[in-house]
């Protein structure tokens, strides 16, 4: 916990919180550390399997042969979503799932799953972003700070 | 009649005449499988939403607990109950097709224990021969509502708790046999400042040591008067917290007499990290496992706290600590 958030507590809620804390199983972070190295591993290399059988089979080139690539792993993803297997696989591999592009089609699926009993619109359209909105908000946001940051470096000549 | 600060002592002697615990498949593989009146194969009940599956789980709760004291519904003057849903519409919906006179309450998880005391304080002063008292929880919609999606893929630490899906009811008359109600403490909210929703235990422990420490203070009374105490869902976590911080407090209550309902649900080998939690966990263990105990004469006198966080999933994202509640209930054969 931050300092800061500490501050506003009193020494009563304090002192309690250090007491819980003896007393809390702590996550295991280097098991979780190696299971996501392993796991992410695992799909990054599935991914870069992917990717040569397309630029082999199907005449893409290195640039585009990432699309089809991803779009293999989303499908495969989101068919593990559905089949209710993803959250098991996530709970054992931590960020392992959830960085690599499954993890981003995982949130999508699931959100839309859990609320199709709110209907299509409402439940389905409203919902899909839920969890993954925040994703493409600050994902196009950083990205736009770089570019600007590529632009203003390149005008004052540095590349 | 109020003894001590907070205490209500019932000397009448209401009956619980009889009760039900209704579960789902993840119970049903747990370690009190045996004490449910009903277990559902389908998480979804044969409904279209998992809202309305809980509904289903409390209405057929209610009428099992009815049908078992060989009573029609018509007999029932109020039907006490809640839930974690938002606006407890599984306890309005089921008391919408029960058509009882209706009192909702909202304690989050201690409910349970909140629906029994009250249900039993309406006994007790005549304003009412027969109340149920039921409470319930259903794990996916309390994740969908509380937390993320079901299938999302989060890594949940090992504090986190499993919601239960069950719910629990049960009738309390002015005569009748089974075991009676002698009193309640009612408690206070008490907020530690802890703000993890994956960190329940730690946050519900002091107040369920709040509750205890006041139901003995009001009755002067020793822990030793109870063959077990069992607290509603505080998990291995909050379960060794609230063990150490009693014993720091100076109150010695034995080991073996001191457990947790969230702790006795399911196997050890199911994963649900800490434990039980919800309305559903103290109402199905109370209901159903413990009372058949005392019914079998394992158990003379126990008391239940059940404890709630009464946090939202708006109040928790914008970073509030959660306030956390316990009512004790105490149940003697």
């Amino acid at each position: 916990m931050s300092n800061k958030k500490k501050k506003k507590l009193t020494p009563i809620q304090q002192e309690y919180q250090d007491f819980a804390k003896d007393r809390e199983p702590k996550p295991q972070v280097l098991k979780n550390c190696i299971r996501a190295f392993l796991v992410g591993g695992i799909i990054c290399t599935i991914g870069q399997g992917l990717q040569w059988f397309f630029m082999k089979y199907f005449n893409f080139t290195k640039e585009t042969a990432g699309n089809p690539a991803s779009a293999v792993l989303i499908i495969i993803s989101i068919l593990l979503t559905g089949f209710g297997v993803y959250d098991h696989i996530a709970q054992w591999a931590g960020a392992g799932t959830a960085v690599p592009v499954t993890g981003f089609a995982n949130t999508m699926a699931s959100a839309a799953i859990e609320h199709r009993t709110e209907g299509y619109v409402l439940g389905v359209g409203g919902n899909m972003f839920k969890l993954s909105g925040a994703v493409i908000v600050y994902g196009v946001f950083s990205a736009f700070v770089v570019a600007i940051l590529k632009l203003t470096i390149k005008w004052l000549g540095g590349m | 009649m109020l003894k001590g600060h907070q205490t209500w002592v019932f000397d009448s002697k209401p009956v619980i005449i009889s009760s039900a615990a209704v579960g789902g498949a993840f119970e049903a593989e747990g370690a009190l499988a045996e004490d449910f009146d009903i277990l559902h194969e389908d998480i979804w009940l044969g409904q279209d939403s998992f809202e309305k599956a809980e509904k289903k789980l409390l209405e057929e709760a209610c009428e099992t607990a009815i049908s078992k004291a060989k009573m029609k519904k018509e007999d029932v003057q109020f039907f006490i109950s809640g839930d974690l849903m938002n606006q407890i519409i599984s306890s309005s919906f089921a008391a919408r097709t029960l058509g009882m006179p209706f009192l909702g309450i909202f304690g989050a998880c201690s409910s349970s224990m909140e629906g029994l005391a009250l249900a039993s304080l309406l006994i007790d002063s005549k304003s009412a021969e027969y109340v149920v008292a039921g409470a319930s929880s259903h794990n996916v919609a309390a994740e969908k509502q509380f937390r993320y999606p079901t299938e999302y893929g989060g890594q949940k630490p090992p504090t986190a708790q499993w919601t239960v899906t069950g719910a629990g009811a049960a009738l309390v008359a002015q005569k009748g046999d089974g075991p009676k109600v002698s009193c309640a403490t009612i408690g206070k909210v008490v907020d530690m400042g802890i703000s993890d929703p994956f960190n329940m235990g730690a946050a519900m422990a002091p107040a369920a040591v709040d509750t205890i420490e006041a139901h003995f203070r009001d009755l002067n009374i020793d822990p030793s008067y109870y063959d077990l105490i069992a607290t509603g869902d505080l998990g291995s976590v909050g379960h060794s917290i609230a063990g150490d911080l009693l014993d720091k407090h100076g109150l010695k209550i034995l080991k073996h007499r001191f457990t947790d309902c969230g702790l006795l649900i399911y196997n050890k080998d199911q994963p649900v990290m800490a434990g039980g939690s919800g309305c559903g966990c103290s109402a199905v263990v109370t209901y159903g496992h413990l009372l058949k105990r005392m019914k079998k004469g394992e158990l003379k006198k126990i008391l239940i706290v059940a404890t709630g966080a009464l946090l939202s999933p708006l109040s928790y994202q914008q970073k509030e600590s959660i306030p956390c509640i316990a009512h004790a209930v105490s149940i003697e054969m």
